[in-house]
Order: structure tokens, then sequence, then C-alpha cells
């Protein structure tokens, strides 16, 4: 689905970025953890198409999407869900989603939009109950919901979520991580950012920790939990003795 | 049968970005963790980053054997000792013996990497694999012991030695399974033959070979004598242990486990890539190691890759059995030696055993070899012209193909030592 070779990216003169590669493979769940400034977020925005890649090479099924502008990775179904969810605040509910859609509505018509509408809601009941609502009113947990509702409108093939847990509660971020797992049970495929390892490598398939804009580790969510130095680092595990 | 059929059976490109992507992070591991690797880096002038496909790994430092001994006994482990949970030594075939590690995650790794390669092998979960490797520091018995448990076979951690006891297993516990070396399977026939057991009345079905070079004659031999499917599989400890590779019951070479090693194959006087398919040192670096991970660790062991694709369906590269050591390697006259070449000449004569040894010697500053090859009884005791005859033939055999003159002589059976692990075949008797 997704492949990235040697990826070097970065802000004016910072190179955040150093010689990244990465694979999702379709139907997966791959989480990308590490700390804060890690470079997690300036990777997403490379593949979706936010910031140019300095150097590498990207591939999104099988097509280089190295200089790929971000309004064609959303029609090529590559969609991110910002960190910080960025839902946007004085329109209602169903104008977010339906703003989401609006790629799905001009290449597939109003019906397919209506029915994709009708299955996030079935999603996110709790967004059906809002639809009319302003969504500057939702609590961050709603408002994540709508993020990733808004996301998946497009009928993606890749979603990227970028820190879907920032700022929630726990017992919110087991929602959205329950939700996220049944995206792939539903065949989607997922690119998880996330500062909460712990979460992300319990729901993902495979995972690659990011150290100072390097991979410095990556393999099955279960050896990544098994690693001591992800444990050390990132799980808060500290063994003693 | 495939242990991990998705894997085993990866497409090309696929399996090109896993190992770029997992060369890529051990660079960074070794080069953060290990002072010895960054010391080399820095030198080099190369940097993790400088990595950009797989080709770049001839721009990166080798490791040999004496750099392990330098950093004895934990100067190349990249974690803590405190997350690691096992360690192993080099059997020290040749010197010092050397230290290696393995953490949580390695061992889960090398057991499944080990089952891939006894299931290959044809033995499943419904076996009684008898291990007459050495347990210990060694890496053979544990290794073999870990993969045979996580497929579900029924383990027997016998040990090497005691050849009689061996024996006396295999027939009451009804092994299914042997894992020991080669020459060690002949030994077994051997003394079943003198101890009155006709091996086919055993239960015995597969051989799992490993630790010595062996050749197809040999794999001929043990078939005839113990009634088995011989298999090969490789591994050296300074890199995991058993598990790098492994036949399949096709027996046309090992499957190498290309999504956790790379190997190359370099000559081993000008250490450039050999044409491919030649014969050179394989070079090995390990992608998912975590406490003991070794860039382009030169093994000694003389190999090739073989050409084409294997029926059972398993796209990794394999390699042909190793042939020697480069070592070894006997250079007499000026011509490169291998002890599996002349091996390869005594198989073919008839009334040869497949005990042999090699002596080197110098006198006036010429090298003179002498084969000493046992041959059966019968043979030995009254039949001088026969004798004679072997002697010509093997003779022109080996000048015929090794291109100098060996001198040849026949012995008593069993006078020869036999070894309970890696048979002694050549004496050096030169000094230089």
């Amino acid at each position: 689905m997704l492949t990235i070779r040697n990826l070097e990216s970065g802000y004016g003169q910072l190179r955040v970025l150093k010689n990244i590669s990465l694979h999702v493979r379709s139907g997966e769940i791959v989480a990308i953890i590490g700390a804060n400034g890690a470079g997690k977020t300036t990777l997403v925005h490379v593949v979706a198409g936010l910031l140019k890649p300095w150097r590498g090479d990207l591939f999104f099924q099988e097509e280089d999407i190295t200089r790929t502008p971000v309004e064609i990775m959303a029609a090529l179904g590559c969609v991110l869900v910002p960190e910080g969810r960025q839902v946007f605040a004085s329109m209602s509910v169903e104008d977010n989603l339906l703003l989401g859609g609006s790629i799905l509505r001009k290449r597939n018509g109003t019906a397919a939009l209506r029915s994709q509408m009708e299955q996030q809601y079935a999603r996110f009941p709790v967004l059906q109950a809002r639809r009319s609502q302003l969504a500057g009113t939702l609590s961050g947990g709603e408002q994540q919901m709508l993020a990733m509702a808004r996301a998946l409108m497009a009928k993606p093939r890749l979603v990227m979520m970028d820190e879907p847990s920032t700022g929630l509660a726990p017992l919110i971020v087991r929602e959205i991580f329950t939700i996220i797992a049944q995206l792939r049970a539903e065949g989607n495929t997922v690119l998880l950012i996330e500062q909460n390892a712990r979460a992300a490598l319990d729901i993902a398939d495979r995972g690659y920790v990011l150290e100072t804009g390097k991979i410095i580790v990556q393999g099955k969510a279960a050896e990544l939990l098994a690693n001591n130095d992800v444990q050390r680092a990132y799980l808060g595990r500290e063994q003693i003795g | 049968m495939l242990w991990e059929p998705d894997k085993e059976c990866i497409k090309e490109d696929d399996l090109k970005q896993l190992q770029l992507e997992r060369l890529q992070s051990t660079l960074y591991r070794v080069g953060t963790h290990v002072p010895f690797y960054r010391k080399k880096f820095e030198e080099l002038r190369v940097n993790h980053d400088d990595i950009r496909s797989l080709d770049d790994l001839r721009r990166l430092p080798f490791t040999v054997k004496q750099d392990l001994r330098d950093n004895y006994p934990y100067g190349l482990f990249a974690v803590p000792l405190r997350d690691v949970v096992r360690v192993h030594a080099s059997s020290g075939t040749t010197g010092q013996a050397t230290v290696v590690g393995y953490t949580k995650n390695d061992i889960r790794t090398w057991s499944n990497l080990v089952a891939r390669i006894i299931t290959a092998a044809g033995v499943g979960k419904n076996d009684v694999i008898q291990i007459a490797f050495g347990y210990g520091l060694f890496t053979g018995g544990f290794g073999l012991h870990y993969g045979a448990e996580l497929i579900g076979t029924s383990v027997i951690p016998i040990s090497a030695g005691n050849t009689k006891r061996q024996i006396q297993i295999m027939q009451d516990f009804k092994s299914t399974a042997l894992v020991s070396t080669p020459s060690y399977s002949l030994v077994l026939a051997d003394t079943m033959m003198d101890m009155g057991i006709n091996p086919s009345g055993l239960s015995l079905r597969y051989g799992l070979f490993g630790g010595e070079p062996w050749s197809e004659a040999m794999r001929q031999e043990i078939h005839q004598k113990l009634g088995i499917l011989a298999t090969d599989n490789y591994g050296l400890s300074e890199v995991m242990g058993p598990g790098i590779s492994g036949e399949c019951q096709e027996c046309n070479g090992l499957h190498i486990n290309e999504d956790h090693f790379l190997v190359e194959v370099l000559d081993p006087v000008t250490l450039e890539p050999v044409p491919e398919g030649e014969v050179g040192e394989l070079v090995i670096t390990t992608l998912t190691k975590e406490a003991f991970p070794m860039i382009r660790y030169r093994s000694r062991d003389l190999s090739r890759i073989l050409p084409g694709t294997c029926p059972c369906g398993r796209s990794f590269k394999r390699m042909e059995r190793v042939m020697g050591r480069s070592d070894d390697m006997l250079i007499i006259k000026g011509v490169n030696i291998f002890p599996l070449q002349i091996e390869k000449a005594l198989f073919e004569v008839e009334g040869t055993k497949p005990h042999y040894q090699i002596i080197v010697e110098r006198e006036h500053h010429a090298d003179r070899v002498t084969v000493l090859v046992e041959v059966t009884e019968s043979l030995f005791s009254d039949q001088m012209k026969k004798q004679r005859e072997i002697v010509d033939q093997i003779k022109r055999r080996l000048s015929s193909q090794l291109g100098v003159n060996i001198e040849v002589k026949l012995v008593e059976e069993k006078t020869l030592e036999r070894s309970e692990g890696k048979a002694k075949r050549v004496i050096d008797k030169r000094s230089f």
C-alpha cells in the first residue's frame, strides 16, 4: 500500500527526518511511535503531500507520490486525521462530514455520499445525535470521532491518524482505539502515529520506533512490546536491579 | 511443509524493502550502542544515513573473529547485560572462545527460524527428535531444541556423545529424527552394525545435519546405511547459531532466511563479490538481532548461491552446502584445495570408508600431502594387488581433479580417530 525509502525532510534548514524507510501493507495497522519532536507528524505530513520530501522515494499503491500534492493524495485515497482534530468549529457536524465527502460526491454521486454518511453515523452514534450541533461545541472525544468520520467520508484506502489520543481521557482513548481496530476488521489500512505506545501497539500489527528522525527499531507489535529499549523509553517500565 | 508460508515465500520487492528497513535500523543501533562499530563507521566515514540501498552494504566494515576476541566477553553487545537472557560461546574449533548474547526477542526469533528449518526438513509435531548436538555453551543443542519445541515435536535432549546409549534410546524412545553432525550419524551406523542392530528396524526417518562440511556422496552413504532423508542446515554461533539456512526435502541447497540475514559471497582474498553463482566466503549481516548484531561477519565458510528457484515454493535464495573453510583451504604448490574435494574423490572409489585424514608436510621446501583412508577389513587383510589398484585409482582421481599429486595410504578400519562432534580432517605439519 505505502512504501517509503530513504526519506529525508524538514523545515527550512532543519532536517527532521533522516533516512526513513518503512512500509504499510494493505489491511494492516502500522504504528509509528516516538517521543515529542521525533518527527512523527513531519512524516505523515510528507506522505499526505503537505510537506515536500528533500530526498527519498515514496510509493502509494505502486505509484510514485514523491512530488504529489495534498489534493491529489486525497483523491488517490490517502487521508490524514490531523493532530488536535482540527474540525471546522463554526460548522455543524453534518457539514463537516459533507465537506469530508466532497471527493466521494464528485466521483460517485450524492447517493454514495449519503450511504457513506449513514455508515459513519452507525459507527459513531453520538455524531448522529449531534448532527446539527456546531462542531466547536463537541467534547474532545467527540471532536476526535468527527475528525475520523470526516476522513472516512472520502472512502480512503489509507487512513493516517496523528495522535488520536492527545488530550483525551483514558476511557475515551480506549473507545477511539477500539474503533481503529474495527476499521481494520472492515478491511481498512491504518497508519497510526502515537505517543501512547502501549495503546497503539496493543492494536497494531507492526510498528516503527522513531527517535530524532531515525527509525531505531521495527517489527511486529508484540516484538516491540517485548523490546527492552521500547519498554524503558515508551512504556515507562524500568526494570529494577 | 512451511512454518511461515507468508514470510518464506515473500515477493522479491517486499523482501528488499524489509531488508533495507531492517538493515538501516540495525546500523543505527550498532552505531549508537556498540563503540567498536561507532569507531569503525567513523574511520570509514560512513554513517548509517549513507546506507540507502542493499548495495551500499559494501561500504560497511567487516567484522572478523579476532574482533570478537578483542572485545571479549561483552564488548560487542548492543544492549545492556540486564536485557540479555542467554549467553553462548562459540565452539572454539579454532582458538579462543568468543561470547554471544540473546535478548528475549532474540530467543523468540531464533526459535522461529530454527522451526522453519526443522519444518522444511520434513519434521513435524508428531515426530520424536533426538538432539545429539552438544548442549551447553555451544549453540547447536539449544538452538535446535527451542525450534523443535516451538513446533511441538517431542524433544529428546540427549546431547552429544555416548554412542551406545544414543542407539539404545533411539531404539527404545522410537526417535524419528536425528540431529547431529553428518559424520556422527555414520559413527552411529557403524556402531549399530557392531551391536548387531539393523537400522531398518528403527523408527528413524529424518536426519538434520550441520556443524561440519559434508558431501553429496556422504548423504547417499547416510541414506543407504540408516535409510533416512538427510538434510543439511547451517549456522554459526557468532551470527546466531543454527537457523541461518537449511535444506528442504528437495535436497537441492539450503534456503537462507533472508528476511533476517543478508548473505554476501566474496572472494576471500580480494573481498570483492564473486561473479554470480561462484564459490566464495559467506559474509553475513544480521537484520533483526538485538543483543548481538553482526555487520558483515566473515564466516570463513565457503559456498555459493545456487541458480534457479526451488519447487518447494520458498522464494529465499539457496546456498550450496558449505564446502570448507577459507582457513582450511590448503594451498599446495600454489593450488587451492579444499578437504571436501578430496572427500568427493574418495567416495567415488569402491571399497573405501568415509573416514579419512589429510596430512600436509613440507620436505625440502616442497609440500607433500598424504591422504590416509580407511578401507574395508576384507580388502585390507589379504588382497595386496587389489589394494594397490585402489591406491592407484584414488591417486589418479585426485591428481586429475585437483591438479597436484597426492600420496595415498590405506589404513585398517577404525584406525583413524573418531569424533563425536566435528571431524578433524586436516593435519597440517608445515611451519611457515
